[in-house]
């Protein structure tokens, strides 16, 4: 370690793999685990004791569709009496009437609901349910009733790139405080159908220029959260703000990691709460060490005058592309197998022009998540 | 278009507070405030920290400025300057309500 070790800030807990909705995006593992492997209340309230405990300030909680827990009440006032700011990360669909309030009542301090498209139609061919688009506007409304702040988060790939405008002005209509225009990571779900959801050049250029443009126009306003689309990028992002650095996440049976994606490294094993404690895990865990710091570094990160500015890159994209979990983030222009970005570009293009020309509608061409599909993988 | 907001100046007889979202919070592990947002947290130096805490809806920023300008043993246009800058980028941010 080139540096001494500090304590995580952030903590994203994934309650549960169970959702109502299908996004063929998502950054679940393409094996979800069922109900019956979920952590009880106790133990989530335990674990996120000894988080705050160990300097967690903030936890994200997530899923799946982490209202599907009718104990969330309990886990946010959990939370909120060791002083940790909590976040529902949530594609609000059928959630029970008084829940809201029940949450805000519990302590939570700030709502993060998705939006498949901008209008109905695609959200509801995106997340492939009926009626999702209203009973999403109708969440956005009882949040901001229940005086919660709110963000809207939309995730963008080829099917409502074009939509960038409207999910502007959707956020405005809707009061919310900021707005995460985030294009699509591929890993997970998002991986399997890459293909499918890749964008193209063009659209990917106009979407940077409407989104810069409505960041300054929008200033003091509408705080808009542009997440890049690594595949065209120059350099990569710095993946969760470094491995295991500052933030980690906590799978629904406890597995804890330092990625929801880092479980595609199976080199790397990794441990749950119960078997040892958080700070053992946080300290101790190979796999944890594994990418810490910039130690385990090959080049050209090594002699990088950026190292510490993206710390690699994603760990899995150069798992997923390079097939090393040790390369360089193929993003990174400065990769020996960048190019392979733009064939992977390339390919999915032509890829997506062979199904337009066959006629087939595009979520034809989706592996929607649910726990069946995964056969289909195999 | 919609238009249903617009940004919001920082004037001397601003009684900035800080919105439901942001709080100011000891934090017992770093023996340091943060200051904790969605998706962010900050780590505010001591001049940061004395005039967020200020942000209570009922200081005026004339009044922060006479105060902090006392406290410091600063210039006073100097101090003002320092301040109205703050409180207008964390305005923008919507980290503060001006």
């Amino acid at each position: 370690m080139s540096e001494a070790l500090l304590p995580p800030i952030g903590m994203l807990a994934e309650l549960t793999h169970r959702c109502p909705l299908q996004c063929p995006y998502c950054s679940n593992p393409t094996e979800l685990m069922k109900a019956n492997r979920e952590l009880d209340t106790e133990t989530w309230l335990y674990l996120f004791r000894q988080a705050a405990d160990l300097g967690v300030l903030q936890v994200h909680l997530s899923g799946g569709e982490p209202t599907l827990r009718r104990d969330l009440e309990q886990l946010i006032a959990g939370l909120s009496s060791h002083g940790v700011y909590t976040n529902l990360i949530t594609a609000g669909v059928g959630i029970a009437e008084g829940r809201i309030e029940a949450f805000a009542e519990a302590g939570l301090d700030h709502v993060q609901l998705s939006f498949q498209g901008a209008h109905a139609e695609t959200t509801e061919r995106i997340g492939n349910h009926r009626g999702g688009h209203q009973k999403k506007l109708e969440t956005a409304r009882r949040v901001r009733a229940a005086g919660l702040p709110l963000t809207i988060n939309a995730p963008i790939h080829r099917h409502n790139i074009g939509e960038v405008p409207d999910f502007i002005e959707l956020a405005l209509s809707l009061g919310a405080e900021r707005l995460e225009i985030a294009n699509v990571q591929y890993s997970g779900w998002a991986l399997v159908n890459r293909d499918a959801l890749m964008p193209d050049r063009d659209a990917v250029e106009r979407q940077m220029e409407i989104v810069g443009q409505a960041q300054e126009r929008l200033r003091g306003i509408l705080n808009i959260d542009f997440v890049t689309p690594d595949y065209f990028a120059i350099y990569p992002k710095p993946c969760m703000g470094g491995w295991a650095r500052d933030a980690f996440m906590v799978a629904p049976d406890g597995t804890v990691l330092p990625c929801h994606a880092a479980h595609t490294i199976r080199s790397l094993t990794f441990e749950r709460f119960g078997d040892r404690s958080l700070a053992e895990i946080w300290t101790d865990s190979p796999a944890f060490n594994a990418f810490r710091g910039t130690d385990w570094m090959q080049e050209p990160c090594r002699g990088c005058e950026r190292r510490e500015i993206d710390w690699g890159g994603c760990r899995c994209q150069a798992m997923a592309i390079a097939g090393d979990p040790a390369a360089t983030d193929p993003a990174c222009v400065k990769s020996p197998v960048h190019a392979r970005m733009g064939m992977l570009i390339d390919d999915a293009l032509a890829s997506a022009r062979a199904e337009k020309a066959a006629g087939n509608p595009p979520e034809e061409s989706f592996i929607y998540r649910r726990i069946a599909a995964t056969t289909q993988l195999a | 278009m919609t238009a249903l907001r617009e940004r919001a100046l920082v004037l001397l007889d601003s009684t900035p507070s800080l919105p439901r979202h942001v709080r100011i919070q000891f934090d017992p592990v770093r023996q340091a405030y943060a200051v904790l947002s969605p998706e962010r947290v900050f780590w505010p130096d001591e001049i940061s920290l004395d005039i967020l805490r200020r942000c209570d809806g009922r200081t005026s920023v004339g009044a922060m400025i006479a105060d902090l300008t006392a406290e410091y043993d600063a210039p006073e246009d100097e101090v003002a300057g320092d301040i109205m800058t703050f409180l207008q980028e964390w305005a923008d941010r919507l980290l503060v309500r001006p």
